[in-house]
């Protein structure tokens, strides 16, 4: 079965997550980090949850990641794919696998980040099985 | 010796409606309390706790307090989903420990398929939920959410669709004996496993059904449990948690069952060998098989080795589970399925369950709620009873 176009919703966008969305304008995948402690959080947020500091900073992340978990929702008008990604960089995000045949997805699959446009004009990180050859760079080009 | 407990399960009741065309959801919340009450042999001005969720309309308790006509001196109005009821029974009984109440009610009501509620739409919390913007816009709907946790636990410990599919069949077989239960048909591995796949791998028949109705409980303190008969049912342990996304540190595997378990066995001073009965969270059969690996009836792993060939089914397996159907065949009212995990508990510690499910001897039961979206944004509560002398 291929996956087919559906219409994205447009994501919830405040003051602590606009950079998050306007990079994904940009083709750009973003990550926060905490300055204290270190580590990264997903989905991004202005206080680290592990230590409740409240200096994180944006980072460009890989794009990169596999497959954790998905399911194909069949028993709807367009039927996609819904995933949890591990990305390299440790956190693990939902997002869609497009790019592909709903068939063929599988836990473990090696992904890289795309982006789609939503309703209402937002772009918005999807993954598509990641070619042999590809340079691996968060920077999309699936507009 | 006969265990002690803080309080005790003196009524409860379960509302015979599956589809609810001409009730309100308040008329429903104040039928099931009446229902409770009687069962209970109290009135409703022996009321002095009330405890409600989420579906409950108004702030809180208040407007369902002031429909019922209830003078209070306790409310809790937590909201953990589907099982804030077996959170309620926990929070009342200690509310009763405490000397901040007497005599609890605690009620449940909704109407999801007299209103024609959606559940392939994509779950929405509202645009101040901090996740809202990192997830909805991906369709994640109720099923694709459990879906997604059936497949991991697949991969990590090769469960199989069969596997599953006998949960759902121990439930049919149970469901038979309940005249109120919506689905009464016997199913087998095969009818599930040939049913629509809805997001793989579960297929429509690994789904509970869409019921109105509610369900109603009271509890009083051991003075007054000693004024009414040997119905009461003793509250001996009951654990809560939520469970998150954990910051991106995602496992879909396990549910907050890991430590709400514990935490019942552990007041309770028993352990899972010790239990007769369970009622299980039965939102899909995937809910069923992580929450009882994470309870300790098996090891991580070994549910679906565990729930296979009729593991579950009374009368035939080591471990009845659902005697009333369950969410799977009977009823998942307002689509919070904790209510009747608890009734049907209290059912065969009193020796009243349908003679064809009634677990001979029942004297230890357990029932767990699970409430959200199980791994990433759930609600878990267990609670274990005891029979009036055990």
């Amino acid at each position: 079965m291929n996956e087919s176009p559906r219409p994205y919703p447009d994501p919830v966008v405040n003051s602590e997550t606009e950079p998050y969305w306007a990079a994904a304008g940009r083709g750009v995948l973003l990550l926060k980090r905490c300055r204290g402690c270190g580590s990264t959080h997903y989905y991004p947020r202005a206080v680290c949850p592990r230590c409740l500091g409240g200096d994180t900073e944006w980072y460009e992340a890989s794009g990169r990641g596999t497959i954790y978990t998905y399911s194909v929702m069949r028993r709807v008008p367009v039927p996609y794919a819904i995933a949890y990604v591990t990305l390299d960089e440790g956190v693990t995000m939902m997002t869609n696998i497009v790019d592909c045949d709903l068939d063929d997805i599988a836990i473990g699959q090696a992904v890289e980040v795309i982006f789609r446009t939503t309703e209402g004009g937002r772009a918005l990180p999807l993954f598509r099985p990641r070619r042999t050859s590809s340079p691996g760079s968060a920077r999309g080009n699936g507009r | 010796m006969a265990r002690a407990s803080k309080a005790h399960i003196a009524g409860a009741f379960e509302h015979p409606t599956r589809k609810a065309v001409d009730r309100t959801v308040p008329q429903l919340h104040a039928e099931v309390a009446l229902g409770a009450l009687r069962d209970a042999g109290l009135t409703k001005d022996d009321v002095d706790g009330y405890f409600c969720a989420g579906d409950a309309p108004g702030l809180g308790g208040i407007s369902m307090a002031e429909y019922m006509g209830l003078d209070l001196k306790h409310v809790d109005s937590t909201e953990t989903g589907g099982s804030s009821y077996v959170v309620h029974v926990g929070h009342a009984a200690a509310a009763i420990a405490a000397g901040k109440c007497s005599v609890a009610l605690v009620t449940l009501a909704g109407r999801p398929r007299a209103e024609g509620v959606a559940t392939l739409g994509a779950r929405n919390y509202g645009a101040g939920v901090p996740d809202a913007g990192f997830e909805h816009p991906y369709g994640p709907v109720i099923t694709n959410l459990y879906a997604m946790a059936a497949m991991r636990h697949m991969h990590e410990f090769g469960t199989t669709s069969e596997q599953l599919a006998w949960i759902k069949v121990a439930a049919s077989h149970h469901a038979q004996h309940n005249p109120h239960a919506l689905l009464r048909e016997v199913v087998t591995v095969g009818d599930v496993l040939n049913s629509p796949v809805i997001a793989d791998p579960l297929h429509r028949l690994d789904c509970c059904v869409i019921s109105d109705g509610g369900g109603a409980l009271v509890i009083v303190s051991p003075e007054i449990a000693g004024t009414l008969g040997n119905r009461c049912v003793k509250i001996l342990g009951h654990g809560e948690t939520i469970r998150h996304l954990n910051g991106g540190r995602v496992d879909l595997t396990r549910t907050g069952a890991v430590k709400s378990g514990p935490i019942a066995f552990a007041e309770a001073g028993l352990a899972p060998a010790d239990i007769d009965y369970v009622s299980i969270y039965d939102s899909f059969t995937i809910t069923v098989l992580i929450t009882l690996e994470d309870l300790g009836f098996c090891a991580k792993g070994e549910g679906g080795r565990f729930v296979a060939d009729g593991n579950l089914i009374s009368g035939v397996g080591r471990l009845p589970f659902n005697t009333d159907g369950g969410g799977l065949c009977n009823n998942h009212p307002g689509n919070r399925g904790g209510m009747t995990k608890v009734i049907e508990a209290v059912r065969q510690l009193r020796g009243e369950a349908h003679p064809k499910v009634q677990v001979p001897d029942c004297r230890l039961a357990l029932a767990h709620g699970t409430g959200g979206s199980i791994g990433t944004r759930m609600g878990s509560a267990t609670v274990i009873l005891g029979a009036n002398d055990a």
